[in-house]
C-alpha cells in the first residue's frame, strides 16, 4: 500500500457519492473519508516502520511531468489533519438539509481529494495541478449552498477564484522557469537547483504572492472575511480548516527551500508582515458585527503567527508552526461548527442578536467555551504548545517579535471573551435555544478530545514532524 | 509510591471536578458540595503526609511524568517538585479551600447551579496545586492561567449581569497582560540556561547580567498581573462580583499570592537583580499605601476588604523587594488566615442581610451575629497588627526588614498599616455596632449563620490568633524550615536589640492610633458615610478610586476600540479597493479596447502603417 490508495479511496467516494442519490449521499461520503482516515492511519503505521509509502509513475514524457507521491513525517501529518477534519466536517453537517445534497457531498470529498493530493504531490507541476483543482469544488460549494444574498456571494466568490488563481499564476510562473533551469519538476531536483540570489529572489516572491494570498498574509486577506462569512459553513471549515494550510505548508515544502537565500536575505521583513497580521487581525476582529466575520479576522490573527514562525528558520519555529497549524485547524472548525449550530436555532449570525444563551444550554456552553479558551491559547490545550513554540522561537531571532507577536494572547482573550459574553452570557433570550443534539456533541466532543490530549501530550506529532522539518532545514542551510 | 502521592494530591481535586461537572446536577446539592468538599481534604490530608515526611527527612521529591513540549535547546517535562516551598503553600491552599469549600456548601444552598459552584471551585483547586507544584516554570503556568480560567468563571458565576461578566473580563484580560510578561521572561531565561526547570536553574544561576534583569522584571510584570499590584491591581476589586466564598478563597487567600509563590521560587534570580528588586519594593509599597487610602472610604465592605488585599499584597512585595523571602511568606500564610476568615465573615453578614453589602445600610450586628463578629474581631485585630496576634508577628517583620533598607519605603508602609487599622475598625465599628440601619424586613430576619459557615470561621479566626508562632522573632520555626531554599540567609533573622523593640512599639501605637481614630469617628461620634451624591472633595477622589479605570479606558481601551473601527471601516475597504483596482483596471482597458474594433478597415490601415513605420524605424536605430 502507498499514499495513492489515500487519493484513490477519496476519488471513487466523490463517485460513489454523486451515484448514491441525495438522501444517502451524507453516509456514503462519511464512510468514505472515514474509509481514507483508517488507510492513513495505516500509512502512518506503515511510515513509522520504516517502509516506502511513496509512489511514482510517468505522466507526460514531455515536459517531463511524473505522477511522484511521497509522505514524509510532514507531509503525513498534512494528510492526517486533513482526512480527520474531513468526517468531522461531514458529520457537523447532519444537522443541515442540502439542495442537490449529492453534488454537495461529493465536492466535499472532492476537494479532500485535492487537497490531499497537494500535500503529496513531489512534482512541481502534479502538485499546481492539485492545488489549482482544491479551488475548483470550494468555488462551486461556495457559490450554490453559501448564504445571503445571492448576487453580493457570486460577487465576494468570485473575486476569491480569481484572485486566489492570479497568485498562483505567478507560482506557475516560477515552477516553469526552474524546469528550464534544471529539466525537472521533480522536488528533489528543484531542491538541488543551483541558483543565483537574484533567480532566488523572483522565484521566492512569486511563490509568496500565490501563499500570501491563500493563508492569507496581509495585506492580501481581503477576499477572506466576505468568503467566510458568506460560504457554507461547511465550505468555510474546509477553507480555514485544511486550505489555508495548504499556503502554510507550501510555504515550508516549496518557497523555504527552494529560494533559502531570499528567505534568509529578508527574513526580518517576512517574520514582520506575519506578526503584522497577529496585532492587525485581532484589532479587526474585536469590532466585528457578524460571528462568522470575527473568526475569520481571529483565523488572520493565528495565522499570521503560523507564517511568523515558519520564517524564522529555525526548527523551533518550523516545529511551532506545523503544530499550530494542526491545532489551528481544529479549533477553528470547533467554532466555525459552533457559530453554525447557533445558526441552526436562531437563523443569524449577528453577534448583537444573540445573548441569553448559556441559560438555556449549559452544555453547548462549555463546550463552546473550551473551544474558546483553545483558541486563546490556554496552556493544556494543543493551542499552546504551537503558539509557546513559535512565540519562543520568535524571541530567539529578536525579542521584540515575541512581545509583539505575544500581544495575541492579550488581544485574543479581549476580541474572543467579549464574543463569548455578548453571544452567550446575560439574561435568557427572547428566542429559545435548545441544547446541542447527540449528533452535534459528537463533533464537538471529538474536536476537544483531540485538542486536550495533545495539549498535554504533544510528543506524538512532535515526533511525527520533527525529522521532516530537520531534513528540510538541512536543504535550506545546504551552504 | 511518591508519584502516586503527587498525583492523588493534584487528581483528586480533578475528579471532584469532573463528578460534578458530569454528575453533580443530579446527585443533588448537599451531595455535590460534599464530594467537592472531600475533594479536597483528601489532598489536604495528603499534603499532611507530605508534609510530615519533608520536614523529617529534609529533603525535596521530584516527580517526572513525561516530556510535554520540545524545543531545541529546551526539554520540558511534566514534572512535580515538592519541597519545603510548594508543600508549604499546599498546607494552606488545600486546608483553608477544605474551610471554604464546607463554608460554600451552606453558602450557595440556594443557588440552582450549586454543583457548577462547586466543579469550578475544584478545578480552582487542582489548577492551584499545579502551580505550587510544578518542577518547571512552564507547568507554573499552567496552573497560573488555569486559576485565572477559574478566577474568570467564579467571578463571572451569575453571568445573568453583564456587570459582573464585565469584572470576569477584566480579571482575564488585564492577567493576560502580566502573562506576556511572564512568558517572555521565560523565553529569555530559556534562552540564557536552556532549562525552565528550577532545580536545573538553581544551580545554573549564577551571576547578575542586564539580560538577567530584564527577565527578572519580566518575570514581575507576571507577578503584578496575578498578585494585582500597580499598575495591573484594578480587577481585584472589580472581582469581588464573585461569590463570597470565591473572594475569600481565590481573591485574597490563594491565587493573589501566585505572584509572591513565583518570586519566591525564583529568589535566585532575583538576587541577582538587585535594580529590579528595587522596583518590586518601590512597586509594593506604593501599591500598599494606593490601595489603603482607597481603603478609607469604601462603603462597600468587600470593597474595603479587596482594597485591603491589595494593600497588604503590596506589603508582601515590600518585602519580597528586599530579598525577605520567608518575611514575605510569612505574611502570605497569616495574611491566608484572617483575610479568609474576614471575607468569610463578610459573607456570613451578607448572607444575614440577603445580599445587602453596603456598610452604611448595616450595623449593630453583635449581638444577632456574635460568632461573626468576634472571628471578624479578632481577624481585625490581626491585620491591624496588634500584639499578640499573628498579624503582629509579620507585619513587624516587614516593617522592620524595610527599616534596615530603606526608611522612606520603611515610612510609606508604616503609614499603610496604620490605613489599615483605621479603615478595618471603621468596618467593624460600621457594621457591627449602634443601631442597625437597614430596613424593619431584614431586621426582623436577622440570625446568625449555621454552622457550616461559622465552623470555618472559628477555625480561621483561631489560626489569625495564633499563627504567629511559626514564626517567633529570634526563633522562627518557618526560617529553619524555609532555609534550604535560599542561598543567602537575609531578613528575618535580626538580632532583637533597642531598635527593634522601638520600632514595634511605634507600629503598635501606630495600628492602635488608626483604631483609636475609627472609633472617635464612627463609635463616638455616631458617623455614618454620607451617600454617593454628597461625597467631595478628597474622599471623592478616593472614592472613585483615584480614577484610574477611567484614565486606562481613556488611554487604553478606547484607542484600541477606536483602531479596530478605523481598520473595519477604512482600511479593510482601502485594501479591497485596491485589489479590486487590479480587476477594474483591466476590465476598464478591455472595454476601451473593444471601441477600437470598429470594423473601418481605413483606421486599421493606418494604424499598422504607423506601426510598421515604427518598427522599421527602431531596428534601424537600434543599429
Amino acid at each position: 500500500m502507498n499514499v495513492s490508495t489515500i487519493l484513490i479511496i477519496l476519488l471513487i467516494g466523490a463517485f460513489a457519492t454523486y451515484l448514491s442519490g441525495d438522501k444517502l449521499a451524507s453516509k456514503v461520503a462519511l464512510l468514505f473519508s472515514l474509509a481514507a482516515l483508517g488507510c492513513s492511519i495505516l500509512l502512518l503505521n506503515n511510515y513509522n516502520a520504516g517502509e516506502n509509502i511513496s509512489f511514482i509513475a510517468n505522466w507526460i514524457n514531455k515536459p517531463t511531468i511524473v505522477l511522484a507521491l511521497n509522505a514524509d513525517g510532514l507531509g503525513i501529518a498534512m494528510v492526517l489533519l486533513t482526512l480527520a477534519l474531513t468526517p468531522i466536517i461531514i458529520f457537523s453537517s447532519f444537522g443541515n438539509e442540502y439542495k442537490n445534497a449529492k453534488s454537495f457531498y461529493a465536492l466535499i470529498l472532492f476537494m479532500a481529494f485535492a487537497m490531499a493530493g497537494t500535500f503529496l504531490a513531489a512534482d512541481g507541476l502534479l502538485y499546481y495541478v492539485f492545488w489549482e483543482l482544491a479551488l475548483v469544488p470550494i468555488y462551486f460549494i461556495a457559490l450554490i449552498w453559501g448564504n445571503g444574498d445571492a448576487e453580493e456571494r457570486r460577487k465576494a466568490v468570485v473575486k476569491f477564484f480569481i484572485y486566489t488563481l492570479a497568485g498562483s499564476l505567478f507560482m506557475l510562473t516560477a515552477f516553469i522557469y526552474l524546469y528550464q533551469k534544471t529539466g525537472s519538476f521533480l522536488l528533489e531536483k528543484l531542491y538541488a537547483a543551483e541558483l543565483s540570489s537574484n533567480e532566488q529572489l523572483w522565484i521566492f516572491l512569486a511563490f509568496f504572492l500565490a501563499y500570501a494570498i491563500k493563508i492569507p498574509i496581509i495585506p492580501f486577506h481581503t477576499w477572506q472575511a466576505n468568503v467566510y462569512q458568506k460560504a457554507p459553513t461547511v465550505g468555510t471549515m474546509l477553507l480555514s480548516g485544511i486550505m489555508l494550510k495548504m499556503g502554510l505548508y507550501s510555504v515550508l515544502r516549496w518557497q523555504l527551500p527552494i529560494a533559502p537565500l531570499a528567505a534568509k536575505e529578508y527574513l526580518n521583513i517576512f517574520i514582520s508582515l506575519g506578526i503584522a497580521g497577529v496585532i492587525y487581525g485581532s484589532i479587526v476582529a474585536l469590532k466585528q458585527k457578524d460571528l462568522k466575520k470575527l473568526l475569520a479576522y481571529s483565523s488572520l490573527a493565528h495565522v499570521g503567527l503560523i507564517a511568523a514562525g515558519s520564517y524564522t528558520l529555525t526548527l523551533d519555529g518550523l516545529r511551532g508552526a506545523v503544530l499550530q497549524m494542526i491545532a489551528h485547524g481544529f479549533v477553528v472548525v470547533g467554532l466555525f461548527f459552533a457559530a453554525e449550530v447557533i445558526f441552526r436555532r436562531f437563523e443569524t449570525r449577528e453577534i448583537s442578536e444573540m445573548g441569553g444563551i448559556r441559560i438555556q444550554s449549559p452544555k453547548f456552553t462549555s463546550m463552546f467555551l473550551i473551544l474558546v479558551l483553545a483558541s486563546v491559547a490556554l496552556p493544556s490545550t494543543f493551542n499552546f504548545v504551537g503558539e509557546f513554540t513559535v512565540l519562543y522561537s520568535l524571541s530567539q531571532i529578536n525579542i521584540w517579535f515575541a512581545v509583539l507577536g505575544g500581544t495575541t494572547i492579550i488581544l485574543g482573550a479581549y476580541y474572543m471573551l467579549k464574543m463569548f459574553q455578548q453571544v452567550m452570557l446575560g439574561e435568557a433570550n427572547s428566542k429559545t435555544f435548545a441544547d446541542v443534539s447527540l449528533n452535534e456533541g459528537i463533533s464537538f466532543a471529538v474536536i476537544i478530545a483531540v485538542l486536550l490530549f495533545f495539549g498535554f501530550y504533544p510528543k506524538p506529532i512532535t515526533d511525527l514532524i520533527t525529522p521532516s522539518l530537520e531534513t528540510i532545514l538541512s536543504v535550506i542551510n545546504k551552504n | 509510591m511518591d508519584t502516586n502521592l503527587a498525583l492523588l494530591l493534584v487528581l483528586t481535586p480533578f475528579l471532584g471536578f469532573l463528578i460534578n461537572v458530569f454528575f453533580g446536577k443530579s446527585l443533588g446539592k448537599t451531595v455535590s458540595g460534599t464530594i467537592g468538599t472531600l475533594a479536597v481534604a483528601i489532598s489536604f490530608i495528603v499534603t499532611l503526609v507530605l508534609f510530615n515526611q519533608i520536614n523529617s527527612t529534609g529533603k525535596g521529591i521530584e516527580v517526572t511524568l513525561f516530556d510535554w513540549i520540545q524545543i531545541s535547546n529546551l526539554k520540558i517535562n511534566l514534572g512535580f517538585l515538592l519541597d519545603q516551598l510548594s508543600v508549604l503553600w499546599l498546607l494552606f491552599v488545600t486546608g483553608i479551600g477544605s474551610l471554604i469549600h464546607l463554608y460554600s456548601i451552606s453558602y450557595m444552598h440556594d443557588d440552582e447551579n450549586m454543583h457548577k459552584f462547586f466543579s469550578y471551585l475544584n478545578l480552582f483547586v487542582f489548577f492551584m496545586i499545579t502551580l505550587v507544584i510544578g518542577s518547571n516554570l512552564l507547568v507554573l503556568f499552567i496552573g497560573w492561567e488555569g486559576v485565572g480560567l477559574c478566577s474568570y468563571l467564579l467571578i463571572g458565576f451569575w453571568y445573568k449581569n453583564q456587570d459582573y461578566n464585565d469584572a470576569a473580563k477584566k480579571a482575564f484580560i488585564m492577567n493576560r497582560i502580566g502573562d506576556l510578561g511572564l512568558l517572555i521572561g521565560m523565553f529569555i531565561i530559556g534562552s540564557m540556561f536552556s532549562t525552565l526547570d528550577y532545580a536545573t536553574l538553581k544551580t545554573a544561576v549564577s551571576e547578575g547580567s542586564p539580560l538577567l534583569s530584564l527577565a527578572a522584571l519580566c518575570l514581575f510584570i507576571g507577578a503584578c498581573g496575578k498578585s494585582a499590584q500597580i499598575p495591573l491591581y484594578t480587577w481585584l476589586p472589580d472581582a469581588m462580583a464573585g461569590p463570597t466564598p470565591v473572594s475569600a478563597l481565590i481573591h485574597a487567600a490563594t491565587m493573589v499570592t501566585a505572584g509572591i509563590f513565583m518570586v519566591t521560587r525564583l529568589n535566585f534570580v532575583f538576587d541577582l537583580a538587585v535594580d529590579v528588586q528595587t522596583v518590586i519594593a518601590v512597586i509594593g509599597a506604593i501599591t500598599s499605601l494606593l490601595a489603603a487610602t482607597i481603603g478609607l472610604v469604601q462603603n462597600d465592605i468587600k470593597k474595603v476588604l479587596a482594597y485591603s488585599t491589595v494593600s497588604q499584597l503590596g506589603l508582601m512585595f515590600l518585602a519580597l523587594g528586599f530579598g525577605a523571602y520567608e518575611v514575605a511568606v510569612f505574611h502570605v500564610i497569616t495574611h491566608a488566615f484572617f483575610k479568609a476568615c474576614l471575607f468569610l465573615g463578610s459573607g456570613s453578614v451578607i448572607h444575614g442581610l440577603h445580599g445587602e453589602q453596603d456598610m452604611r445600610k448595616m450595623g449593630g450586628l453583635r449581638k444577632a451575629m456574635p460568632i461573626t463578629f468576634w472571628t471578624m474581631m479578632i481577624s481585625s485585630l490581626a491585620i491591624s497588627g496588634v500584639p499578640f496576634f499573628s498579624g503582629f508577628f509579620s507585619k513587624d517583620e516587614i516593617l522592620l526588614t524595610a527599616f534596615h533598607h530603606s526608611i522612606p519605603l520603611y515610612v510609606v508602609g508604616s503609614i499603610a498599616s496604620v490605613m489599615t487599622a483605621f479603615y478595618m475598625f471603621r468596618l467593624m465599628f460600621l457594621t457591627f455596632f449602634k443601631e442597625f440601619r437597614g430596613t424593619e424586613e431584614q431586621k426582623h430576619h436577622l440570625h446568625e449563620s449555621g454552622s457550616l459557615i461559622t465552623i470555618p470561621l472559628i477555625i480561621l479566626a483561631i489560626l489569625a490568633t495564633f499563627g504567629g508562632l511559626i514564626s517567633l522573632p529570634g526563633n522562627s520555626w518557618l526560617n529553619e524550615y524555609l532555609s534550604p531554599l535560599f542561598t543567602k540567609a537575609e531578613g528575618g533573622e535580626h538580632h532583637l536589640g533597642a531598635t527593634e523593640y522601638t520600632l514595634m512599639g511605634v507600629a503598635v501605637l501606630g495600628g492602635l492610633l488608626g483604631i483609636l481614630i475609627a472609633y472617635i469617628k464612627y463609635f463616638k461620634q455616631n458617623n455614618v458615610p454620607e451617600s454617593d451624591d454628597n461625597i467631595i472633595g478628597l474622599s471623592k477622589l478616593l472614592y472613585d478610586k483615584y480614577y484610574i479605570d477611567e484614565i486606562y479606558e481613556a488611554v487604553i481601551v478606547k484607542p484600541i476600540n477606536f483602531l479596530s473601527k478605523f481598520f473595519r471601516d477604512y482600511i479593510e475597504t482601502g485594501i479591497a479597493a485596491f485589489v479590486f483596482g487590479f480587476g477594474k483596471v483591466t476590465g476598464e482597458i478591455a472595454f476601451q479596447g473593444k471601441k477600437i474594433q470598429t470594423g473601418s478597415i481605413g483606421l486599421y490601415l493606418f494604424v499598422f502603417v504607423i506601426g510598421l513605420c515604427a518598427i522599421v524605424s527602431y531596428l534601424f536605430l537600434a543599429q
